[in-house]
């Protein structure tokens, strides 16, 4: 029963949504602001129940503040980032953000560079005119790079060089938004496969 | 306004007549696609592979037909899959269920076969944890299980002793796991993106960082292909396929009624 009583609500709310291609109107904006209440509950709800409580109050209970994983220190930095909402105490929360802050720059830095940087230069150093690909792929990559030089003027081979840049940016562009399409068709796909065939038995 | 909502008709029909009609349409697996497959095929019966469950309610249409479709393949090679998620708690209820189903097939056993390592929070430092020991971050599993008293988890450590990463998103988990993962640990990894993400993953089968790539549902639709097992990925060419010529045409007839205008 309750199965079914989800399949119908999903199905009604899912029209409600499509209701908004006629035009705006009362089932739309109902079904618009159910999604954002719930949503907001839930994500209160959801921090608490999978990142507060497992990962800091379990850990407390088992190992101490002061135990091998040392919970005292994220106790304290996630009140600190509390005191945000009284604005007179509100510069304590620049602590926790400067360790926030602090640790993704440094696993970003050495990320990118390790995982991304190098990898992707390593990759472009290939043979140009051992195939047609390596030599368009070094092109792309060098003409991209210079079409975002803008310290000189673009004249001459420059300009060139820029122009053949902007053909392949604009060649990824259109991948990108052909892909893009191809998403967005695919969801409606699976919403309209979901009332044909859970909602209407069709098929 | 009139013009829009005969688009709206179009686009609705064009996708509800194929799924109706049930058509079928052949699709040719793509390099990244066979390379995905090539990595899964050769994985030895017994090896560990980590399933990254990445992905939520909003993308399922696109992920859960190539998320079926690997563990298919996983289990038909008899590999011992471990899902987790390191985006969001909320996209393993639909993982697991997924899991289960393809598991109940197979008649693998939870702990032995197939387990849920559950969701954690921090994302690259989970990653780099389990660089050095997989215990550190996931002392047990998402039942609450301790990892020890999970046959399949028995000599598994780190990076060394997983055969194969599978990361399915929706969202840039895929790039901490080729950031830290693959750069630092060297770990095999394949990922399956929504097909928005596609053309940016492409640059990472060039400097080989990963060893495979899915892109959205035509990416399903290939795998499916390749296991001979057709699914929704498949269903969902057609429709798929009638929406893109719909698409090109009312591009062709705008922009010979803009042509026409000009001309006068």
């Amino acid at each position: 029963m309750a199965t079914v009583i989800g399949i119908w609500l999903a199905a009604l709310l899912t029209l409600a949504i499509f209701s908004f291609l006629y035009g705006d109107n009362p089932f739309y904006k109902a079904a618009e602001h159910l999604y954002v209440g719930v949503s907001a509950a839930f994500w209160l709800l959801y921090i608490w129940s999978f990142t507060v409580a497992p990962n800091l109050l379990v850990g407390i209970q088992k190992q101490g503040l002061l135990g091998k994983d040392l919970l005292l220190i994220p106790l304290v930095l996630g009140i600190l980032m509390l005191f945000r909402i009284v604005p007179k105490y509100a510069w304590y929360s620049r602590y926790p953000m400067a360790f926030a802050v602090g640790l993704g720059a440094g696993l970003a830095l050495t990320g990118t560079t390790q995982g991304l940087l190098f990898p992707q230069i390593q990759a472009t150093i290939l043979h140009p005119f051992h195939s047609i690909n390596n030599f368009l792929l070094i092109l792309g990559v060098i003409t991209s790079l210079l079409y975002f030089y803008f310290s000189r003027e673009r004249e001459g081979v420059m300009g060139w060089v820029a122009r053949i840049g902007i053909y392949f940016i604009m060649i990824a562009f259109g991948a990108t938004f052909g892909y893009t399409v191809m998403a967005r068709v695919s969801l409606l796909i699976g919403r309209v496969g979901f009332l044909l065939s859970d909602w209407l038995h069709l098929m | 306004m009139r013009t829009r909502r005969i688009i709206y008709t179009l686009v609705f029909l064009a996708v509800s007549i194929p799924l109706l009609l049930r058509w079928t349409a052949r699709v040719q697996p793509s390099p990244p696609v066979e390379m995905a497959y090539q990595a899964i095929e050769a994985l030895q019966p017994g090896d560990l592979v980590l399933v990254g469950v990445d992905f939520g309610p909003s993308t399922m249409p696109e992920m859960n037909p190539m998320y079926e479709a690997i563990l298919e393949h996983l289990f038909r090679k008899g590999a011992k899959v471990a899902i987790l998620s390191l985006q969001s708690a909320l996209d393993l209820p639909n993982g697991v269920q997924v899991l289960e189903k393809v598991a109940r097939r197979h008649n693998k056993v939870y702990g032995e076969d197939y387990a849920n390592l559950g969701y954690k929070p921090g994302l690259e430092a989970v990653i780099v944890s389990i660089g050095q020991e997989i215990r550190d971050v996931f002392p047990e599993d998402a039942l609450g299980n301790p990892l020890d008293s999970l046959p399949m988890f028995q000599n598994v450590h780190n990076y060394d002793d997983i055969a194969l990463i599978i990361d399915l998103a929706s969202g840039g988990t895929y790039g901490s796991w080729i950031q830290f993962a693959q750069a630092r640990y060297g770990a095999k990894l394949i990922t399956g993106v929504t097909a928005v993400m596609g053309p940016e993953t492409y640059p990472y089968i060039q400097s080989k960082q990963l060893v495979g790539m899915l892109a959205g549902l035509k990416g399903a639709a290939e795998y499916e292909t390749l296991i001979q097992r057709p699914g929704l990925g498949s269903r969902g060419m057609p429709a798929q396929a009638m929406v893109h010529i719909l698409i090109i045409l009312m591009i062709l007839y705008g922009n010979w009624r803009f042509w026409e205008r000009w001309q006068r």
